[in-house]
C-alpha cells in the first residue's frame, strides 16, 4: 500500500468527522431566533421548582464552558476540543453526561448493524452472484424479482410489515426493546437468548433489505463481469465450471461490491437508527427519538457526531483493507 | 421491426412519436415506473372526487373506527378519515419528493457541471466535498437541521433542507460525464468555430447529458423521499401535515401496531412503498439505457 | 486422408441477430495434417475467429452452430457432451486467444492461473510441486521464473501473450489455435512471440492453426494458408503458391497489397467494402469488388474444389464444366443459390 493512498484516505477520514463536527457546531448557531440550545435551556428554567434550579445551574455552566460570551472563532476551537474527546456535555433531561449515555447504547447498535450488514453482504452478494451468473438454474434467477421489492422497501417499514406478520399476527418474536423486561442482564443463556429474540426482527428488517440491494448490485456486477476477455480465456481453457463461477467471476466481482459498500454506510447507518426508534431498541436510535421530543439537544448532537464518526472509522477500515484484496490498487493511484 | 407502409408518413412529429412509443415498450421496467408513479399522482386528483379532502384533519369523524363503507380506510385515534388523509398527503408526499429532487438535482448539476469544465482546484474542492458529505448519513444531517428549525418546519423547507444533502449524486455523474465529453471532438469544434464556454456547455453537451441527468434526477428522488420519509419517522416532519411518513409516526406513537389499528398505519406504509418501487423501476430502467449491459435479461 | 488430425467438413454458424440471421461460418470445410502449421487469413468479419471458437465449441447465444461436422482424431467435437468438451480443452486441442491484454485474471498471480489449468484437468501435485512446474513451463517460453509469482498488470504486452502460449501448451495438446497471436505487439515482440510458437510447436508435435490478417507474418510461420472471405474458404494453398501463384482474384488482389521493398508502387487496396454478413451478396460473395467477375457470378456459388496442382480454390473461373456442379448449398438467402434461377435481388 503507497504511502500516499494511505495519506489520502486518513485525510478523509479527518475532514468527515470535522466536517460532522462543525455541522453540529454551526447549523445551530445559525439558526433564526437564538441558538436552539440556549433557548431550549431557558425556556426549560421557566418552569421553576428543583428543575429549575439545576437548569440554571447548567445554563450558567453551558456559557461558561462553551463560552458564548466569547467570539464565535474562540467557541469553535473550544468545542472542537470538546469533540475530540467525545465530551458532549449533559444531558437536559437527565443531567448525566451524555457520553456515558451513548457509549452504554454504543455497542447495542454495533451489534445490530454489524451482524446486519454482515450477514446482509454474504447472503445478497451470493444470492447476487447466483442471479446474474448466466448458467444459473432458471428458477434461481428469478430471485431477482423479491431482490428488487427488498431493496426497495426502506428498513423501518420493512420492519413494521415484519412485526404485524410475526409479532402481532402470529406471535413468534418479540416487539419492543432490547431484552425481556425482568430478565437481568449478565452473561447467562436467558438473557442471551431474550437478547437474540428482541434483536431478531429489527435484525430481520436490515438483513432483508440490505440483502436486496447487496444481491442487485452484485448481479449487476457480475453480468458485465461476463462479457471480460479473461472469463473467455478461462473457458478455453476448459476449467469447471464452479472454478470460474467462484475465482473468475465472484472473487473478482467482490471489488465493486466493496466499494458499493463502503459508499452505502451511511445510508445503511441511517436505516438502522430509525430502524432502532422504530423498534424501541436500547441504540442510539432510540435514544435520538427520545431526545427529539424531549429537546434533548446535547444528546441529539452527541449521537450523530458519534454515529458519524463510527461510520467514517468503518469506511477507513474498509479503505485500508481493499488494497488487500485488490493487488491492482498497490501500484496504480486510486483516482 | 419494420412500421408497415401505411404509418410511414413525411411528419416528422408522427414518426419521433412512434420511435417514443417504441422505445417505452422495449423498456418495460422504465414504463412500468412510470405508469406507478404516474397512478400515485392521480390519487390526489381523483380521491378528492370521492372524499371531503378537509376531513384528513382530526376530530373529523368517530375514533378509532375501523374501516366500513362509510369509512373507507377508518380513522384514527384523533378522528382522522384515513382516507382523506390518504388522498390529501400523497400529492404532498409526492411534492416533497419531486420538489426536493429537482432542486437537489440543480444544484448537483450546476456543482458536476463547474467541477468537471473549469477543472483545477474548483474541481479538486467540489469533489473532495462531495467525497466527504456522501460517507455521512444524510439522515444525520437533516435531523441536526431540523431540531434547529424546528418550529419552522414546512412541506416546503423539508424539501428544501434535504436537496441540501441530496447533490452529491448528480454532481459527481455529472461532473464525470462532463469530463468524458469535454475531450471529444465537437466540442474542439464550437469552440474554434467561436463560441464561448457558456454557450458550449448550453448547446453541446447538455443534450448529450440528458440520458445521465433524468437517471440522476430520479436517484435524487429517492433519496429525497428516503430521507424524508426517515426524518418523519422520527418525528422531525412538519407535524400538522398529512404526509404519509408522519401518518405512520403519529400511528406508531399511539401504538396502532400492537392496538391491531392495521388501517391506519399499512395505507401510508403501501403508498411509500409503491412509490419506492416505481421509483426504482424508473431508475434500473434509465440506467439500462444508459448502461446498456451485455446479455441482460430483464 | 490418412495422417490428418483435424478433419472440418462442413461447418455452418450463425448468429440470430435483431436484424436477422448472419452467417459467420457458411459451410467451411477443411484439413488438417499432424505437425502441419495452417494460417487462415482474411479481412475482419471474414468469420475467422468464429470459426476457431467454433472449434472450441464456444460459441454463445445468439450464435449457434448449425451444422456440421469437426472430426478430431476420428470422433467429432460437436456430438461430445459438455463436460466431455470440457475436457478435450487444452488437454487435446487448446486456443491461444487474441491480443492477451485481458485474457489474464487480474487479480490473480500468473501462477495460480496457470495451475488452474492443470488442476481442473485432473492434474494433482503438492503446491510446491506445481510452483515448481510453472516455472519450469515460463522459462520454456522465455519467461524468467519470477513471472510466475506477478500479477498480469506487471508484465507486458509481449509477456502475456507468451504466458498465453505457455498455458496453451502446458497439457501437450495435439492442436493448438492461435488467434491472432501478434496483435497489438510491436514488430519485435511479435517476432519473438511467433518463435516461441514454433518453438513450443516443435517440441511437441502438435498442429497449429494460426489465425490473422498479417499475411508477411503467416509466410514467415505457416506450411499453408487458407483465405476466408465472407464466412467461406476462398483458397487453400500451400504457402508457395499463394505467394508465387494465387488462383482466387481476392488472394490475388490480397498479396498485391502487400508493400515490398523492391518495386515502389502505390498502395494498392482492395477496392470495395466487406460484405454484410446480414445481407451478402448473392452467389459468390466477392462478385461485387472482383475485377474478373463474369456473368453467372452473381448467381451461383462456388463450391471449393481441389486442382490438380494441391490448391484448392471456390472461384468460377475454374470451373471445368459450366454447369450447375456448384453447390446450390443455402446460405441464408437461398433462393438465390439455385442453379438456373434468374432472380437475383439486386445487391448494394
Amino acid at each position: 500500500m503507497t504511502l500516499d493512498y494511505l495519506i489520502k484516505r486518513i485525510g478523509i477520514f479527518l475532514l468527515v468527522v470535522w466536517a460532522a463536527a462543525s455541522i453540529n457546531f454551526f447549523i445551530p448557531k445559525m439558526a433564526p431566533g437564538q441558538d436552539p440550545i440556549l433557548r431550549a435551556l431557558l425556556e426549560a428554567t421557566q418552569d421553576g421548582g428543583v428543575a429549575g434550579d439545576a437548569m440554571l445551574d447548567i445554563a450558567k455552566e453551558y456559557r461558561v464552558r462553551y463560552g458564548l460570551d466569547k467570539p464565535l472563532w474562540q467557541q469553535y476551537v473550544v468545542y472542537l476540543g470538546a469533540m475530540a474527546t467525545l465530551d458532549f456535555g449533559v444531558s437536559f433531561v437527565s443531567f448525566s453526561p451524555v457520553r456515558e449515555i451513548l457509549l452504554t447504547r454504543l455497542p447495542w447498535t454495533i451489534g445490530l448493524l454489524g451482524t446486519s450488514i454482515l450477514i446482509g453482504f454474504i447472503v445478497g452478494s451470493t444470492l447476487g452472484a447466483i442471479i446474474g451468473w448466466p448458467y444459473s438454474p432458471r428458477f434461481l434467477q428469478g430471485f431477482i424479482v423479491p431482490s428488487f421489492l427488498f431493496s426497495a422497501v426502506p428498513p423501518y417499514l420493512m420492519g413494521l410489515i415484519l412485526v404485524y406478520l410475526l409479532a402481532v399476527t402470529f406471535t413468534v418474536l418479540p416487539f419492543g426493546g432490547g431484552y425481556q423486561a425482568g430478565v437481568i442482564p449478565g452473561w447467562d443463556l436467558e438473557f442471551i437468548l431474550s437478547v437474540l429474540k428482541h434483536a431478531a426482527l429489527p435484525a430481520m428488517a436490515l438483513v432483508v433489505t440490505d440483502l436486496g440491494v447487496r444481491a442487485l448490485v452484485m448481479r449487476g456486477s457480475i453480468l458485465s463481469l461476463f462479457g471480460e476477455d479473461y472469463i473467455k480465456h478461462a473457458e478455453n481453457r476448459g476449467l469447471k465450471g464452479r472454478r470460474i463461477f467462484i475465482w473468475y467471476g465472484m472473487r473478482n466481482a467482490l471489488l465493486p461490491q466493496l466499494t458499493w459498500l463502503a459508499l452505502s454506510l451511511g445510508s445503511v447507518a441511517g436505516g438502522a437508527i430509525v430502524v432502532e426508534a422504530v423498534f424501541a431498541y436500547p441504540g442510539l436510535g432510540s435514544a435520538l427519538l427520545v431526545a427529539i421530543q424531549g429537546f434533548d439537544y446535547p444528546v441529539i448532537f452527541g449521537i450523530v457526531f458519534l454515529v458519524i464518526l463510527s461510520i467514517a472509522v468503518m469506511t477507513l477500515i474498509l479503505d485500508l483493507v481493499y488494497p488487500l484484496i485488490d493487488p491492482r490498487i498497490t501500484y496504480r493511484k486510486k483516482s | 421491426m419494420n412500421l408497415p407502409i401505411l404509418l410511414k408518413r413525411p411528419a416528422a412529429i408522427q414518426k419521433r412519436v412512434l420511435d417514443g412509443a417504441r422505445y417505452l415498450a422495449e423498456h418495460r421496467m422504465l414504463l412500468t415506473g412510470l405508469l406507478v408513479i404516474l397512478s400515485l399522482a392521480l390519487v390526489g386528483p381523483i380521491g378528492s372526487m370521492f372524499v371531503d379532502v378537509t376531513l384528513h384533519r382530526p376530530l373529523s369523524g368517530l375514533f378509532s373506527a375501523p374501516p366500513s363503507s362509510t369509512l373507507p380506510l377508518g380513522t384514527d385515534t384523533q378522528g382522522r378519515n384515513i382516507f382523506a388523509v390518504i388522498v390529501a398527503g400523497t400529492s404532498l408526499t409526492l411534492r416533497v419528493a419531486l420538489l426536493a429532487g429537482s432542486l437537489g438535482l440543480a444544484i448537483g448539476a450546476v456543482l458536476g457541471f463547474v467541477a468537471g469544465y473549469v477543472g483545477g482546484i474548483v474541481d479538486t474542492v467540489i469533489r473532495t466535498a462531495s467525497d466527504v458529505l456522501i460517507t455521512i448519513p444524510v439522515l444525520l444531517i437533516l435531523v441536526v437541521f431540523a431540531v434547529s428549525i424546528k418550529g419552522l418546519l414546512s412541506v416546503d423547507t423539508m424539501a428544501i433542507t434535504i436537496a441540501l444533502m441530496a447533490w452529491m449524486g448528480p454532481a459527481r455523474v455529472i461532473r464525470s460525464q462532463v469530463l468524458t465529453l469535454r475531450e471529444k471532438a465537437y466540442v474542439h469544434v464550437s469552440k474554434a468555430s467561436g463560441m464561448n464556454d457558456f454557450e458550449v456547455m448550453w448547446k453541446e453537451l447538455l443534450p448529450n447529458m440528458l440520458p445521465f441527468l433524468a437517471a440522476s434526477f430520479v436517484n435524487a428522488v429517492i433519496i429525497a423521499v428516503l430521507s424524508s420519509v426517515g426524518l418523519q419517522a422520527l418525528g422531525l416532519g412538519p407535524t400538522y401535515a398529512p404526509t404519509m411518513g408522519m401518518t405512520i409516526y403519529w400511528a406508531l406513537q399511539h401504538g396502532a401496531v400492537l392496538a391491531g389499528m392495521w388501517w391506519w398505519w399499512l395505507p401510508p406504509l403501501t403508498v411509500i412503498v409503491i412509490l419506492f418501487i416505481g421509483l426504482y423501476l424508473v431508475a434500473t430502467g434509465l440506467d439500462k439505457i444508459a448502461n446498456p449491459r451485455i446479455g441482460n435479461t430483464s | 486422408m490418412t495422417g490428418n488430425i483435424l478433419r472440418v467438413k462442413g461447418l455452418q454458424v450463425y448468429y440470430d441477430t435483431r436484424e436477422g440471421r448472419v452467417n459467420a461460418v457458411n459451410d467451411v470445410s477443411f484439413t488438417l495434417e499432424k505437425d502441419e502449421r495452417l494460417g487462415l487469413v482474411g479481412e475482419s468479419g471474414s468469420g475467422k475467429t468464429t470459426l476457431a471458437t467454433a472449434l472450441m465449441r464456444l460459441i454463445k447465444a445468439p450464435g449457434q452452430i448449425k451444422g456440421g461436422e469437426v472430426l478430431f482424431d476420428g470422433k467429432d467435437l460437436l456430438k461430445l457432451s459438455n463436460e466431455e468438451m470440457r475436457q478435450t480443452r487444452s488437454t487435446e486441442i487448446s486456443m491461444i486467444p487474441q491480443g492477451a491484454m485481458n485474457s489474464l485474471n487480474p487479480v490473480m498471480r500468473i501462477r495460480d492461473q496457470m495451475i488452474d489449468t492443470l488442476r481442473d484437468h485432473g492434474v494433482k501435485r503438492t503446491k510446491s510441486e506445481f510452483r515448481k512446474w510453472a516455472a519450469e513451463l515460463l522459462e520454456r517460453v522465455g519467461l524468467t521464473a519470477e513471472v510466475a509469482g506477478m500479477y498480469p498488470h506487471e508484465l507486458s504486452g509481449g509477456m502475456k501473450q507468451r504466458v498465453a502460449i505457455a498455458t496453451g501448451i502446458c497439457l501437450d495438446p495435439k492442436i493448438i489455435i492461435a488467434d491472432e497471436p501478434t496483435s497489438a505487439l510491436d514488430v519485435v515482440v511479435q517476432r519473438e512471440v511467433m518463435t516461441t510458437l514454433r518453438l513450443a510447436q516443435k517440441e511437441l508435435g502438435a498442429s497449429v492453426i494460426v489465425i490473422g490478417h498479417d499475411m508477411g507474418l503467416m509466410a514467415q510461420f505457416t506450411d499453408r494458408i487458407g483465405v476466408m472471405y465472407a464466412g467461406k474458404l476462398v483458397e487453400v494453398a500451400s504457402v508457395r503458391d499463394i505467394f508465387k501463384k494465387p488462383l482466387h482474384p481476392y488472394t490475388q488482389l490480397l498479396i498485391a497489397s502487400l508493400p515490398s521493398l523492391e518495386a515502389k508502387e502505390v498502395f494498392r487496396g482492395i477496392p470495395g467494402r466487406t460484405p454484410s454478413l446480414l445481407n451478402p451478396p448473392s452467389g459468390c460473395s466477392f462478385h461485387p469488388r472482383c475485377p474478373k467477375a463474369m456473368d453467372h457470378c452473381s448467381r451461383l456459388v462456388p463450391a471449393l474444389r481441389e486442382m490438380t496442382t494441391g490448391q484448392s480454390v471456390a472461384c468460377h473461373l475454374f470451373d471445368e464444366t459450366t454447369d450447375s456442379t456448384d453447390s446450390p448449398s443455402p446460405n441464408g438467402k437461398g433462393e438465390l443459390q439455385i442453379a438456373g434461377s434468374s432472380s437475383a435481388a439486386p445487391h448494394h
